[in-house]
């Protein structure tokens, strides 16, 4: 059966207006190991869906599985109504394709993965100009708005070294930004900074939530989960054990395993 | 910085090195330089312009060399990495021997290449020690750029995978900067090597810098004081070498 077909016979459409992105059924296998074993995840316009559980429970390959940084086993991804194009063993069968999509997917890594090589400022507007093809000037009067925003505009022309963690997780947020991204995916921002660090760089997702951007965020900060997300995901040996609102999920938990979760890590 | 210099230690090892500079110009026998000068220029120019060339040439192909090792599929890794192992496994003067003397007496035996465009440069030695010298500095530095593209960390490769960076486009914007970045003190040591190797294509009757020296001891039989000269003139080109990859690396950002 094609997925095509699966999605008629559940009736599904790909095109629902207010639908930034879906995924459905995503299975990931590492060799022998199975990391996802079907999992789905859909985010409305301006929803903030935030992916917890223990670690291996897969929810960083789930994130990386969306944008292709891992490629899925199978399952099917959807985003802005336009399905990636997947072979039978999950490879892309459009690597243009993804390519275009990826742009549509602002990234923030665990371990920032800023351009050490090139400046903040060259760094916020290298994908606007050598992937978008923004005239330069432009690109840079946008990405100084951006750093700004982050409070790092008056250290826009140093190198990523020469700065402190969250404010090299924060410019990597303003570079993500700079594609105007439909949505964000953060792959765990604040576990690589020193306490002291990460209470800036999440006043700076939370300020992208309230102005309704879409982002995807996994993350160990379970208080801030609770207080950005729309919906709230709980892994666990790569299924979903449990799902909903936050304070459902934070509240009032019922699967055996999210207690425990919760018990642990809070 | 002057006056750093200037400390007793230092100021007694200036006097010694000025006395020696003194004692070579008054005793040792200099009437050869005027009648050599030209030669010497002209030998000068010829060194510059081999070890730039063929540095340039050389560096280009090493990219390649160092790319198919490091990620290329095996049909490509294999043979980059043959060739590195047979030019850094073999002197460079048996290298530039066996073109010179081998290729060179072989092409015309076929009179195709007799009477093409390009024998009148075939039939030159310079053409073969452009060749042997790009070839071994691309070996050498193929061998480090392996080691270098490997050595970019993954993370660097992966942001600009996830903003949907064409391959071409993220070799040319990310990897390959990061790569010749971390090639860099490891390059500037090997140029200054080639800059040592090319005095071996005096043996094929290029004539550079060298060949002057031994040019002026054939004719006049005076021995020592070319060479002197000699090595004060490599030593100055090493000079202006280490100055220029010191100020490329101070340029740069700190990885």
């Amino acid at each position: 059966m094609s997925s095509a077909e699966a999605a008629a016979l559940r009736g599904t459409t790909d095109t629902a207006s207010e639908e930034a992105i879906r995924v459905e059924d995503l299975h990931k296998s590492f060799g022998d190991l199975k990391v996802l074993k079907g999992v789905s995840l859909t985010a409305a316009r301006g929803d903030v869906v935030a992916i917890i559980g223990g670690s291996g429970s897969g929810k960083s390959t789930m994130l990386r599985c969306i944008n292709f940084l891992e490629t899925p086993s199978s399952g099917r991804i959807i985003v802005g109504g336009e399905e990636i194009a997947m072979k039978s063993d999950g490879s892309p069968a459009k690597p243009k394709q993804i390519e275009r999509i990826r742009t549509k997917l602002g990234m923030v890594f665990q371990s920032f993965n800023l351009w050490t090589h090139r400046t903040l400022l060259e760094n916020v507007i290298e994908v606007p100009v050598h992937v978008l093809g923004i005239p330069k000037r432009e690109a840079t009067a946008r990405a100084m708005e951006l750093l700004g925003r982050v409070g790092l505009a008056e250290k826009a022309d140093s190198y990523p070294a020469f700065l402190s963690g969250g404010q090299q997780q924060r410019a990597a947020i303003a570079r993500a930004l700079a594609v105007d991204p439909a949505v964000m995916l953060f792959d765990e921002p604040t576990s690589a900074l020193d306490p002291e660090l990460v209470g800036e760089v999440l006043t700076v997702i939370s300020d992208l939530a309230a102005e309704g951007r879409t982002m995807i965020l996994v993350t160990h900060e379970m208080k801030f989960a609770r207080e950005v997300a729309t919906h709230v995901i709980y892994l666990s040996e790569g299924r979903i054990e449990e799902e909903g609102p936050p304070e459902e999920v934070f509240g009032n938990p019922k699967s055996e395993r999210l207690q425990q979760f919760l018990r642990t890590v809070a | 910085m002057i006056r750093a210099m200037l400390i007793p230690r230092r100021l007694i090892m200036l006097g010694f090195f000025a006395a020696f500079v003194i004692w070579c110009a008054v005793t040792l026998d200099w009437s050869w330089i005027p009648a050599y000068a030209p030669l010497a220029l002209s030998g000068l120019w010829v060194t510059i312009w081999l070890l730039v060339v063929s540095l340039v040439l050389g560096f280009a192909l090493a990219v390649p060399l160092g790319l198919a090792q490091a990620i290329g599929p095996w049909y490509l890794a294999a043979p980059a990495r043959a060739f590195c192992t047979v030019i850094r496994g073999t002197p460079l003067l048996l290298q530039i021997w066996l073109l010179y003397f081998g290729l060179g007496s072989l092409f015309p035996q076929f009179p195709w290449i007799r009477e093409s465009e390009l024998w009148p440069y075939l039939r030159q030695a310079w053409p073969y020690a452009i060749l042997s010298l790009t070839l071994s500095y691309a070996g050498y530095e193929g061998e480090v750029m392996r080691g270098a593209f490997a050595s970019v960390q993954k993370g660097q490769i992966e942001a600009a995978r996830a903003f949907g960076m064409p391959r071409f486009t993220m070799f040319r914007r990310i990897w390959l900067p990061q790569a010749i970045r971390q090639a860099l003190p490891t390059l500037g040591g090997e140029t200054i090597l080639q800059l040592k190797a090319t005095p071996l294509v005096a043996t094929i009757t290029i004539v550079e810098l060298y060949a002057v020296a031994a040019r002026v001891r054939q004719d006049t039989f005076i021995i020592y004081e070319p060479l002197l000269l000699l090595a004060v003139g490599y030593l100055l080109i090493a000079g202006v070498i280490t100055l220029g990859f010191r100020w490329i690396e101070g340029r740069g950002p700190r990885m």
